[in-house]
């Protein structure tokens, strides 16, 4: 059983690093348009929600916890425990999305969302000046930013969903006492995704609601 | 030890939110990316169990997939940002 636990665990392991690049390609394009309009992607990250982006944060940290806990309850045969550990990493993951969900209705209030309503306020370009002339293009340079946001923010979302409904299914298995100390490897992969998709958001935190919070012009 | 790791975290997210609101110049988006692969590690080598893993395959997927990814970035960049037109 050693032998096919290392099995099951390498194999989700290489899925991982195929996430990372699937991520690891959007992060790239990031990279390269922060670099070419660094003020238009300033503006833009000063206009998220940074306690609802710092909250979620430590939404998904809790989450990791409640997971690592579940799989140590199943390893000493606490199956009420694992049960309710488990049942709380899906309740912190579907608060982590209800707040995103607030997050981006404020984002189409204020006319966030890339498009035809896209529009930036005054108050949204305090502390930066730019030509009336240029403000067309500004406007255009920014909405990168925020493509980048919904994109990023909804790939990511999407494996939160996926993950809670892994979870579900984990939940009840283990509920039904499949999993102990003899058998948890289900457990411990869908904790590995877990555990990767909460990597993803601590490097999606800082990389869009922490550019030039603190701008004093 | 795992609620320890999740103080930790939690901390660390704090630091990095607060000190965003210091003006370090440049070195803001260093500092945070520091702090952000410091929480990665932390939950890779403990959360995820790979500080108590016997297997090296493991950490040479981890790295293998590291590596690429920072094979994508670097090159991407080395040509972006050696462009005289902006």
């Amino acid at each position: 059983m050693e032998q096919q636990k290392h099995a099951a665990s390498l194999g989700m392991w290489l899925f991982l690093a195929t996430e990372l690049m699937f991520f690891g390609g959007m992060f790239c394009a990031y990279l390269i348009y922060r670099y070419s309009y660094p003020v238009e992607f300033g503006v833009g990250s000063r206009t998220l929600n940074l306690p609802l982006g710092a909250a979620n944060t430590a939404v998904l940290i809790c989450s990791s916890l409640t997971v690592a806990l579940a799989i140590r309850a199943a390893q000493m045969a606490k199956r009420t425990l694992m049960v309710v550990l488990l049942l709380l990493t899906m309740v912190f993951g579907l608060t982590f999305l209800v707040i995103k969900g607030f997050e981006w209705a404020e984002k189409y209030e204020k006319h966030h969302i890339p498009g035809a309503s896209f529009q930036l306020s005054a108050e949204d370009m305090k502390g930066v000046s730019v030509d009336p002339e240029n403000m067309q293009d500004f406007q255009q340079r920014t909405q990168t930013f925020y493509s980048l946001y919904f994109a990023m923010t909804g790939l990511h979302a999407l494996h939160m969903i996926i993950g809670v409904g892994l979870f579900l299914y984990l939940t009840y298995a283990g509920w039904k006492g499949q999993y102990g100390p003899g058998y948890y490897t289900p457990l411990e992969n869908g904790g590995l995704y877990w555990h990767f998709v909460d990597i993803v958001w601590i490097y999606l935190f800082p990389l869009l609601y922490l550019i030039d919070r603190n701008l004093q012009k | 030890m795992y609620w320890g790791i999740w103080l930790l975290l939690i901390v660390m997210t704090v630091v990095t939110a607060f000190i965003a609101n210091v003006d370090l110049g440049r070195f803001n988006t260093v500092v945070a990316l520091v702090i952000a692969t410091f929480k990665a590690s932390v939950v890779v080598l403990f959360f995820m169990h790979v500080k108590y893993t016997s297997e090296k395959l493991t950490k040479v997927v981890i790295i293998s997939a590291i590596f690429f990814l920072v094979i994508l970035l670097s090159l991407s960049m080395a040509d972006y940002g050696t462009r005289l037109m902006h």
